[in-house]
């Protein structure tokens, strides 16, 4: 029978299929953090059970963490207790443990593919909905609750009815100033949040093949903003040269008959799928979202659609825009803003950097302008010192910060101020996703750099 | 048995006519920083609830002493964004047993689902017609079967089905969870873990 890719991986893993229920699917990966893991591990406890397989099992302190000052001890009491029992949990079942500090230390999706843990061809799990980031590899990786979190620790297996297949063929060239953030944003607005919930999404076409494995990750990674479970795009060249010799990929021989598994990890010819899109790559323009939804953007150079031209309930639509303060049928090129964050899983990585530097290069940072640059993790940190894009970022007064998620959920002291407007290259803008009352923007590094030299909307292809 | 069990539920309604509710709203991110689960309901839908001074919104329906019940009523695509099962959780500990919407997000529904609350999937016609109901009389009770996979409105006997995996329909009316029936089959999951090349 023909498979598609997501099928070659999905029913390689399966250990047990329930009649009318779901697929009992083996692990192999599994990242956690500090935030959706401690019940899980009280749930262990009171259920007096061990960690089935803590080889397989990856921790890293990420989502509460300060991005100043992190020699020093966490302040928040409650997070410093979270981080705490994170420790002592990796500790207790021999899971090894990156923690604040750790050399190895950063967001659980930047990490996750630095060191080879994430490979073509595996099951990923991790109590983070972007866990979807793993699908540029050719893995089946998606985001899980507490309960599955405790599930995998004590099974190595989750329970799952087999999602739906979708493809997203995307062809032709991309403009110059349109990046990957783009690409995503984009298919979001054409799918809406919920345009691919239940299915599970494969990218295909020679966008996403020109794409560096950074920008796939940036694709896959916001697949669950249009409500899917994950996407991922088919291994190849690029796939395998950027994971080897990475400290947890095999090795020698090892490596070879991995190679045999991963050459075999592709959609046959005429596989079916249960629904495709196919859009332009040359149409698409540098996005930014103007509502309290990640499928609420635009083009760039676009005006604010009115309530009668889009799908959905008008009054919620309004609610939105109220919160956001924008007016149906304004242009968002040339309103100002206060905040700007370049970082998170989705664009926190060594490439987002370097495009943002392109821009601020030889400008200064806007007076009304705060700007949070925070690395996904330390070797992003170390990367942006080495190639001396530090010097850039000081000469024109921006701050670097250490690696974390810092502003992309705020649950540490990164939050937005209520009333503001913050130029984000991270994945949500929902109501005060980035603190209480802010108001976010959803952007590529391009835009974010634009407007943080601008002090206002800005479209990056007048600057380039 | 991990969770209470759940046959039927006959309750009044607290509707939400909201689309695209996403779990950052349910529960925000600053709330998810204890390593216990308690407490999470008194903060379900807090920056909706509650203004910066912790002062409550009138407006808001968990304020408004009309409407109670453990059912909650939400829009289409209720639960998307985050996979915190915070979410879930603060919706349980406020006291609601059942969510109805027209279409929810996948890891909402799942984590529902893991702990015990009965995610019911209607129709948007149907969940238009209980939120008239509802609106024109708030002490309007609906009656959530499951053995029957059935809801009502009972006041007017209109009534629809909903879907509800067997497996998953078996855990709710036992209170039985996955960990239970992955630690029957352990033995499987260690013979195949062997034969697994990563
Ligand atoms: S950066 Fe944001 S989306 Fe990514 S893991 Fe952290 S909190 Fe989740």
């Amino acid at each position: 029978m023909k498979k598609t890719l997501f099928d070659k991986v999905w029913d390689s893993h399966v250990v047990r299929s329930i009649k009318e229920g779901p697929d009992v699917l083996f692990i192999d990966r599994h990242m956690i953090h500090e935030v959706t893991s401690p019940v899980a591990f009280l749930g262990l406890k009171n259920r007096k059970l061990p960690v089935l397989h803590p080889e397989k099992t990856f921790a890293t302190a990420d989502h509460n963490t300060p991005t100043l000052n992190q020699h020093l001890p966490v302040a928040d009491p409650l997070s410093r207790n979270q981080l705490k029992a994170l420790e002592e949990n990796a500790a207790a079942h021999g899971i090894s443990y990156w923690g604040l500090g750790h050399k190895k230390n950063g967001i659980v999706h930047v990490v996750g593919p630095e060191y080879g843990i994430t490979q073509p061809g595996a099951t990923i799990v991790c109590g983070d909905s972007h866990t979807s980031t793993h699908g540029a590899f050719g893995a089946i990786a998606f985001g899980i609750g507490t309960s599955e979190v405790e599930m995998v620790l004590a099974t190595q297996c989750i329970m799952q009815p087999k999602p739906k297949k979708m493809r997203i063929t995307i062809d032709g060239k991309l403009n110059h100033g349109v990046t990957p953030k783009d690409v995503a944003l984009f298919i979001i607005s054409q799918l809406t949040t919920s345009g691919a919930t239940g299915y599970f999404v494969e990218y295909a076409g020679e966008v996403f093949r020109e794409l560096s494995m950074e920008g796939r990750m940036t694709v896959c990674n916001l697949s669950i903003e249009m409500g899917a479970r994950g996407g991922m795009i088919e291994p190849d060249e690029k796939t395998f040269t950027y994971i080897k010799d990475r400290e947890f990929t095999p090795k020698d021989a090892a490596w070879d008959k991995a190679m045999e598994y991963w050459s075999t990890l592709h959609t046959d010819e005429g596989a079916a799928f249960d629904k495709e899109f196919t859009f332009d790559g040359s149409e698409i323009d540098p996005m930014i979202t103007f509502g309290t939804n990640p499928g609420m953007g635009m083009s760039i150079t676009k005006a604010i659609p009115k309530a009668k031209e889009i799908q959905g309930s008008a009054t919620t639509y309004s609610k939105s825009l109220d919160y956001m303060g924008y007016r149906e049928g304004d242009s968002m090129i040339g309103k100002p803003i206060d905040y700007v964050f370049i970082g998170s899983c989705t664009n926190g990585r060594i490439e987002d950097f370097r495009a943002f530097a392109q821009i601020v290069k030889g400008h200064k940072r806007a007076a009304n302008v705060t700007a949070w640059l925070v690395p996904g993790s330390h070797n992003v940190l170390k990367a942006i010192k080495e190639e001396g894009l530090l010097e850039i970022f000081e000469a024109a007064e921006f701050e670097l910060r250490e690696p974390g998620c810092s502003a992309c959920l705020a649950m540490n002291d990164d939050k937005i101020p209520a009333g503001k407007y913050a130029v984000s290259t991270s994945n949500r803008n929902f109501e005060g996703r980035q603190g209480p009352g802010a108001r976010t923007l959803l952007a590529s590094p391009l835009v974010a750099a634009a407007a943080a030299i601008t002090g206002k909307i800005t479209d990056p292809r007048t600057l380039i | 048995m991990a969770y209470d069990s759940f046959h039927t539920l006959e309750s009044t309604a607290v509707p939400l006519p909201i689309e695209n509710v996403d779990t950052d709203q349910i529960i925000p991110a600053r709330f998810l920083k204890a390593t216990e689960r308690k407490g999470f309901g008194d903060n379900l839908f807090r920056d909706w609830r509650f203004d910066q001074n912790n002062n409550p919104k009138e407006e808001f329906v968990l304020n408004n002493p009309t409407y109670s019940g453990k059912i909650l009523v939400g829009g289409h695509n209720f639960g998307s964004g985050s996979s915190r099962e915070h979410a879930a959780w603060a919706v349980y500990d406020y006291g609601f047993r059942c969510v109805v919407s027209s279409f929810f997000a996948d890891i909402f529904k799942n984590n529902c689902l893991n702990i015990g609350v009965l995610p019911v999937q209607v129709s948007e016609e149907f969940l238009k017609t209980i939120f008239e109901a509802v609106e024109e009389n708030p002490k309007t009770e609906l009656l959530i079967d499951l053995p029957n996979q059935k809801i009502q409105i009972n006041s007017t006997g209109a009534s629809e089905s909903f879907e509800i995996n067997a497996y998953k329909k078996e855990n709710m009316l036992n209170g039985y969870d996955d960990i239970d029936y992955l630690e029957s089959m352990k033995e499987d999951i260690k013979t195949f873990a062997v034969n697994r090349p990563l």
